[in-house]
């Protein structure tokens, strides 16, 4: 076999050497989490795994006080999949409703406000999150699920893309929708949202990564238990598993990082050929 | 079956564009009209105005009788043919011609029979499952002739339905609408740029040229007697031989030549000779002569080409003969060329109105 040169050898080398890098810190994580809090307090990180997997996940899980003081590592889960899920269906909805009334309703500001919306990508969450939080605060919305996805779904990017292909659609489809009868709200629920499906299965996974990883806004707006996400769990679990001068349990945090993990991935997993689809090609 | 009615019509655009001028026109039940013109001279602003997807300036539109300017465009019971077919790419033929008669409230069973009878008429009952990507260009265009209609309408309104398609396909295609539209003796207004099927379709065409009707009437009316230069130039094909000419009290003088039997023009104006390609002859004493310099052999006819010495301008005028017999002239053969002056038409230059 001639055809395997020095070339594909070392290309391969370092595609292997890449894949090491970023796998081996979430390989040697996965295989502490499946030992003892004495092995890792004694023998430090484990590259193999021990037999305790059931253990620790399902106290993890399912335990009250087997990871924060109350609330379990599902509840947690349940809450990361209300606001990945919330956040990115928000942002869709908000951002076609934006993109529609821009590209297709003939108003006097609809050039001057596209660009208003535009420019908020200069504002992002951490520069106005005093501000944002007042708000909540003031509308009593703290440790609730909408105070937690509502300040965070208009999206700039979405209006922008959205815009973008809708301005792609030809406009005799306009037209004929119009001759046949079909107004404002048929012709985007019958036609265009139709049309932007591909578009909107790749914002909605994109929107679900960045909802599901929100760290900042869900650790000011949630000071109980209850409504912390997994990503604030992460946060919480070294100062609630060292109190009381026992064992740190590192496995638990082990993982709980392992859970907080597999969702996104397997997401991203599942829906890759509509992801990719939608952001190569159009269907026109 | 209604009839339109257009009186006074006028599109202007904010930006101060005036794309039609003062049109009335009165189009009979079951008539197929074809509005022409260069592209821009307003006859699909018209045509979409009709629609109700522009609105109207000034004037009245009306179906039969009825006033239809502020009436939406789903409301006015018009059907139009897109010239790129604008069929729903996410839907099924089935679903693209039944779309609109759903949309009106039409029962389920109403609404299989309507698009299955349409479909059998078209011809393209075994494609109702298939998505527009997936036909061929002709079978979209009669997708699109479907969908309108499907509806039954009273206007049917065609924008350039056939420009996208081959030249084959494209006299086909031709041939189907006008039967089609025979058949359902709907009243039709079809745009197109293209005068060789406005003649064969048209019962009745408009020649618009910066927005105003220069002038409507029967193809062989507009043919054999154009009221205008502009008329006079669009219509046939090839084009109507125009020479600059000027009256004199001894005659015509255009092409080189003195040309007695026209009398009463105006001198001292600027006048256009016109003779169709088909009007010119050969003859020995011929008062015109041209030298050779293209011959198109088409098979049943030839067209000779050639150039003419122009009135005052330096660059000679190239004019055409349609000659049915065969041709033995070679390139560069000087010929001599005459003309019944009763067929020929004289025109002024500067305003386009015809004289003669």
């Amino acid at each position: 076999m001639t055809s395997i040169t020095w070339r594909t050898v070392s290309t391969h080398l370092i595609l292997i050497a890449g894949t090491l890098f970023m796998g081996l810190p979430v390989w040697i994580a996965f295989m502490s989490s499946t030992h003892t809090a004495e092995t890792l307090f004694r023998d430090g990180l484990q590259f193999w795994p021990g037999g305790h997997f059931f253990d620790t996940y399902s106290a993890v899980l399912f335990e009250s006080g087997g990871v924060m003081k109350s609330v379990t590592g599902s509840r947690m889960l349940f809450n990361s999949m209300v606001l990945g899920v919330g956040f990115a269906v928000g942002k869709v909805v908000i951002s076609i409703m934006a993109a529609y009334a821009i590209v297709y309703f003939r108003f006097r500001l609809a050039v001057p406000l596209f660009w208003i919306i535009f420019m908020t990508l200069l504002l992002p969450l951490e520069v106005r999150i005093v501000p944002s939080y007042e708000v909540v605060s003031g509308l009593g919305l703290l440790n609730t699920y909408t105070g937690l996805i509502l300040p965070l779904i208009a999206s700039a990017t979405g209006t922008f893309f959205f815009r973008q292909f809708f301005r792609s659609i030809p406009e005799e489809l306009l037209e004929a929708a119009q001759l046949d009868n079909a107004g404002p709200i048929r012709f985007l629920i019958d036609i265009l949202v139709p049309l932007s499906k591909t578009m909107i299965a790749a914002i909605l996974i994109i929107m679900f990564v960045v909802g599901w990883n929100q760290y900042l806004w869900p650790l000011l707006m949630t000071t109980q238990e209850d409504h912390f996400t997994i990503v604030i769990g992460i946060k919480q679990i070294y100062q609630v598993l060292s109190e009381g001068g026992e064992l740190p349990q590192y496995q638990k945090a082990f993982a709980l990082v392992m859970l907080a993990t597999l969702p996104p991935v397997l997401i991203v997993l599942i829906f890759q050929n509509w992801f990719v689809k939608g952001l190569v090609e159009s269907e026109k | 079956m209604a009839t339109l009615k257009l009186s006074g019509v006028n599109k202007r655009y904010p930006n101060g564009a005036h794309a039609v001028r003062g049109v009335d026109m009165d189009i009979a039940e079951g008539d197929l009209i074809v509005f022409v013109g260069p592209s821009g001279c307003g006859k699909s602003t018209l045509l979409r105005m009709i629609a109700g997807l522009e609105s109207i300036t000034e004037g009245e539109i009306a179906i039969d009788g009825g006033r239809i300017n502020e009436t939406s465009p789903s409301d006015r019971d018009v059907a139009m043919v897109f010239q790129n077919y604008a069929l729903y790419p996410h839907m099924t033929v089935f679903r693209n011609m039944a779309y609109g008669l759903i949309n009106r409230g039409i029962p389920k069973d109403e609404v299989r029979q309507q698009v299955e009878k349409t479909s059998k008429l078209l011809r393209i009952e075994e494609f109702l499952d298939r998505k527009p990507a997936q036909l061929s260009g002709g079978q979209r265009q009669r997708v699109a002739m479907g969908r309108a209609i499907v509806r039954n309408p009273k206007i049917f309104l065609f924008d350039e339905p056939l420009s996208n398609l081959d030249a084959k396909l494209r006299v086909r295609m031709r041939i189907e609408i006008k039967r089609l539209q025979r058949e359902l003796g709907v009243t039709s207004v079809y745009v197109t740029h293209d005068q060789v099927e406005a003649m064969t379709l048209a019962d009745r065409l408009a020649v618009i040229n910066e927005g105003r009707v220069e002038q409507m009437g029967s193809p062989m009316e507009l043919y054999n007697d154009p009221k205008t230069l502009f008329v006079a130039s669009f219509i046939g094909s090839p084009q109507i031989n125009l020479m600059e000419a000027r009256a004199t009290s001894e005659g015509l003088r255009a092409a080189g030549a003195l040309l007695p039997g026209f009398d009463g023009l105006p001198q001292d104006v600027p006048l256009m000779l016109g003779v169709r390609p088909e009007h010119l002859g050969e003859r020995a004493d011929g008062p015109i002569e041209i030298s050779v310099d293209l011959i198109e052999k088409l098979g049943a006819d030839s067209m000779v080409y050639g150039a003419v010495q122009n009135m005052e301008a330096d660059e000679p005028k190239e004019i055409c003969v349609r000659s049915e017999e065969v041709v033995k002239h070679q390139i560069g053969d000087k010929v001599k060329l005459w003309f019944d002056t009763d067929r020929a038409m004289v025109f002024r230059e500067d305003t386009g109105e015809r004289l003669i």
